[in-house]
């Protein structure tokens, strides 16, 4: 379309190859090839092995997944229910105090997330509320860096509805819980699965904050590849990449599944 | 309405306990000295440390270098995939959306195989010459940051920007290029122009991710290389110093809150 002649078209795609391959692609490739190397000293991996997944799937390393998996979900589904619930009260509200509302619930993508770990720390380690130490900081700590994404996708899709809908069903006789249970989630249903898949993927890969947190009976995934990479083992470190990696796209699959299943109901 | 505020108030009161409350501790924490009662003495501590101002430095000299470069990348990547489609473009395009739900220390980690001091290209280059190292060791530096900042933040500029170009209309590439316009000059008066929108949010984005970033320089292992990230985890967790990390993760907060407000004045007065 831009470029019409042979040539010129042949060296816009020799460039963007050059640039793109050894930027984005051989990264990935990489952390694959070395999850399944024995040793790594010249130009190529060698020795080619499956122990560093063995080693990835047992003991401390399954514990972590676990653990990640365990976070990530109860993460996002608090952030969902926080999130979704901020974002239809404040659809309610009237314009200025939905700005207020608005400002709060997205102010905590902005704020570093090692401060929003270092203010959790702070915040919870003295009375009244006293988390160190035990996995709910870090839960907790998840949770109020996704919420904000999840706010802002469901108070996106919330506007986009048609009022019609709910308002035939209320003057029919039904009562708002009814029609929030029957009309509007529903409704809401595609942005719902895909905040949701969004939160457990931030959770997922969240270090910056679980460093700050993380019990030693609590460590996620990627405080784990950290330790790995940090000790020198970088060929564990990056198996265990490669299981955080396949593990948040299988549910992402998961719940994308789920979307379209409710975009035909 | 009384109704609907007490409706739509749990939410927001949970959320100020578990995000508000605790970053007014922070504040307040920061301006404590060891002997308790309120002082500027932490302030006065941590400004004077020559590795606060290096920190200080280094983070906003690699945001605004990585946000420049990213748009750039981005914007000549994005290009060519909706302007010069080749086949399995439209998989490339997807390719960066699945780039984008990967952890962004992961870059860094395929990084310190490639350039690291046993690294791939250091391979290749003591197999070709015999000599005994290569000559990258660019990756414990500020560039190997760089390096890895750029490539993970680039997809959060191309995704903008691809959605906006989808919605151009094909058309008026078509005219002016009927009309004699070299592909640079349509580049320049009619597609940049519709891009303008989508490449601030990108920029402002990638600025934000940027100043805050801390996997990335973590995984670097580089005692050199120190943003003001990880020298609040460094203060708070490895010297137990709280009040000296709480001065610099302010500091942070206010970096990072007023360069975003720049931006977005800059980008508002250039038309975008």
């Amino acid at each position: 379309m831009l470029v019409h002649n042979r040539a010129g078209k042949w060296a816009v795609w020799g460039l963007f190859l050059v640039l793109f391959l050894p930027l984005f692609a051989l990264p990935l490739l990489v952390i694959l090839a070395a999850s399944f190397a024995g040793h790594w000293s010249g130009a190529l991996p060698s020795g080619f092995t499956t122990a560093h997944y063995t080693a990835a799937t047992r003991g401390d390393s399954l514990q972590a997944l676990t653990t990640s998996l365990v976070t990530a979900v109860t993460a996002s589904l608090l952030a969902l229910a926080v999130g979704t619930w901020g974002a239809l009260g404040a659809h309610a509200l009237p314009r200025p105090l939905r700005r207020v509302l608005d400002a709060l619930f997205v102010l905590p993508v902005a704020v570093p997330s090692v401060v929003v770990g270092l203010a959790v720390l702070v915040a919870f380690s003295q009375p009244p509320v006293l988390l160190n130490g035990t996995r709910w900081i870090v839960i907790l700590a998840h949770t109020v860096l996704v919420t904000a994404f999840a706010y802002q996708s469901v108070s996106a899709a919330v506007l986009r509805l048609d009022p019609a809908y709910e308002q035939a069903a209320a003057s029919l006789g039904a009562r708002p819980a009814y029609v929030l249970w029957r009309i509007r989630l529903p409704l809401l249903l595609p942005s719902l699965t895909a905040a949701a898949g969004l939160c457990f993927t931030l959770s997922m890969g969240e270090l910056s904050a679980t460093m700050m947190l993380y019990p030693p009976d609590w460590t996620p995934l990627p405080v784990q590849i950290y330790a790995a990479t940090d000790r020198g083992r970088l060929f564990t470190g990056s198996a265990l990449a490669v299981v955080l990696m396949t593990a948040t796209l299988l549910v992402l699959f998961a719940v994308a599944r789920i979307r379209t299943r409710a975009a035909y109901r | 309405m009384v109704r609907r505020l007490a409706w739509s108030l749990p939410p927001a009161v949970l959320l100020a306990a578990a995000f508000l409350y605790p970053l007014a501790l922070v504040v307040r924490q920061s301006f404590q000295s060891d002997t308790g009662g309120t002082s500027l003495k932490p302030y006065t501590a941590v400004f004077a440390s020559a590795a606060f101002r290096q920190a200080l430095w280094t983070t906003v000299w690699l945001a605004l270098a990585a946000t420049a470069c990213c748009l750039v990348l981005g914007f000549f990547l994005a290009l060519v995939i909706a302007f010069v489609p080749f086949p399995g473009a439209k998989a490339v395009a997807r390719f960066v959306d699945v780039f984008l739900s990967f952890p962004s220390f992961l870059i860094t980690l395929a990084l310190l195989f490639l350039y690291g001091s046993v690294g791939m290209a250091n391979g290749l280059w003591t197999e070709a010459t015999g000599e005994a190292s290569g000559p990258f060791h660019f990756l414990t530096t500020p560039w190997g940051v760089l390096l890895a900042e750029v490539t993970y933040f680039t997809p959060f500029v191309m995704r903008p920007l691809l959605a906006a170009f989808s919605q151009l209309d094909t058309a008026q590439l078509e005219v002016a290029a009927s009309l004699g316009a070299r592909p640079a000059r349509i580049v320049r008066r009619v597609i940049l122009p519709e891009a303008l929108p989508a490449l601030a949010a990108g920029g402002g984005l990638v600025l934000v991710l940027a100043l805050n970033e801390f996997g990335i320089v973590l995984f670097t292992g580089a005692k050199g290389v120190s943003t003001l990230p990880t020298l609040v985890y460094s203060k708070a967790i490895l010297e137990s110093d709280y009040p000296g990390a709480c001065v610099v993760a302010v500091v942070n907060v206010l970096v990072s809150v007023g360069l975003y407000g720049l931006y977005r004045v800059v980008s508002r007065r250039a038309g975008a």
